[in-house]
């Protein structure tokens, strides 16, 4: 990790990376917002939720539960367990990061899937920080925007699968893995979570596959020895 | 009691990601959480990819995600920017479900 300054395009590319992403999923909150007043949360409690926990997956989760008949507080902890993700990204992002203080109080609240993704393969703390700043600000934005839009206009607006984002997404986190795969070990743990996460999805609630393949970094990381490529 | 699940969602994962942030830098600077932390990410993408194109409720299904996929693998082979990669795999999936 250096302390090297960005360079103008450098800056540029981060920049307009991020907001792709940023609006491909801020988008999302129109889905959240309208999925979460037909489970039965008012639109209060709807924005509530994208304003103040804000990560996606506990969100959907927490309202899947209550749409589903669960107890609220029920709702609340597979909310929590999923939260539990982002504590991982936490551990990856905090020393490329650097942030201490107000910044890094601050921070935490945009630290998510996409904002990690988007800061976690950058060579110096600045370029780190701008991708990891520009994706999670831009998300928080739009994403509480949307899920307002989403919760008063409730279904009128439309499927965003309509638009292709769903596909969006998965071709985006694809993206981000691209260049890691270039190891063999990388490879294989890939492959591995993929699989893992895939044959638990009938079986566990929503969101507990991707933390099941979690598991598989943790073993290979374990059982493995020798210097990371 | 809606609101009690709200707001302990809020606070708990509030303090889920400060928690994080907040690990001292000296522990990542062992080898082995080092080549976990490493790892983490190479797992969670490869899982959030699976779930996100394959994943339907509790069903496993093959539909347009799959196409958009494929066609973000394609772009990616021809080294085309991120942006491409990713409104390519939206436009594909789009259009086969207007078919």
């Amino acid at each position: 990790m250096t302390d090297a300054p960005l360079d103008r395009s450098e800056r540029a590319a981060i920049i307009r990376d991020s907001l792709g992403v940023g609006i491909a999923t801020g988008a999302y909150g129109v889905s959240f917002g309208a999925v979460s007043v037909s489970a039965g949360l008012s639109v209060a409690q709807t924005c509530a939720l994208s304003l103040l926990v804000f990560t996606g997956a506990s969100q959907f989760a927490l309202v899947g539960v209550v749409a589903a008949g669960g107890a609220p507080l029920s709702g609340a902890l597979t909310a929590l367990l999923l939260g539990t993700r982002n504590t991982l990204y936490g551990l990856r992002m905090a020393p490329l990061l650097r942030f201490t203080g107000w910044r890094r109080i601050g921070a935490a609240q945009v630290l998510i899937d996409e904002s990690t993704a988007m800061g976690v393969t950058r060579e110096t703390t600045a370029a780190a920080r701008l991708g990891f700043l520009t994706t999670g600000v831009s998300i928080f934005v739009l994403w509480n925007l949307f899920t307002a839009v989403g919760a008063v206009a409730g279904n009128e607006i439309g499927d965003p699968r309509t638009y292709g984002l769903d596909a969006a997404v998965g071709a985006a986190f694809l993206a981000l893995l691209w260049p890691r795969l270039r190891s063999r070990r990388n490879q294989l743990v890939a492959a591995a979570a993929a699989v893992v996460a895939l044959a638990t999805v009938p079986i566990v609630p929503a969101g507990v596959p991707v933390l099941a393949a979690a598991a598989v970094a943790l073993l290979a990381g374990v059982l493995t020895t020798g210097e990371s490529p | 009691m809606m609101w009690w699940a709200v707001l302990g969602a809020a606070v708990g994962c509030y303090l889920l990601k400060l928690a994080g942030l907040s690990v001292p830098p000296r522990v990542l600077e062992r080898p082995v959480i080092a080549r976990v932390a490493d790892l983490i990410p190479v797992a969670l993408l490869a899982a959030l990819i699976a779930v996100q194109v394959f994943a339907s409720g509790h069903d496993l299904v093959v539909d347009a995600r799959a196409l958009g996929l494929g066609v973000a693998v394609v772009l990616l082979l021809l080294r085309a920017p991120f942006l491409v990669v990713v409104f390519g795999a939206a436009l594909a999936a789009a259009l086969v479900r207007l078919a």
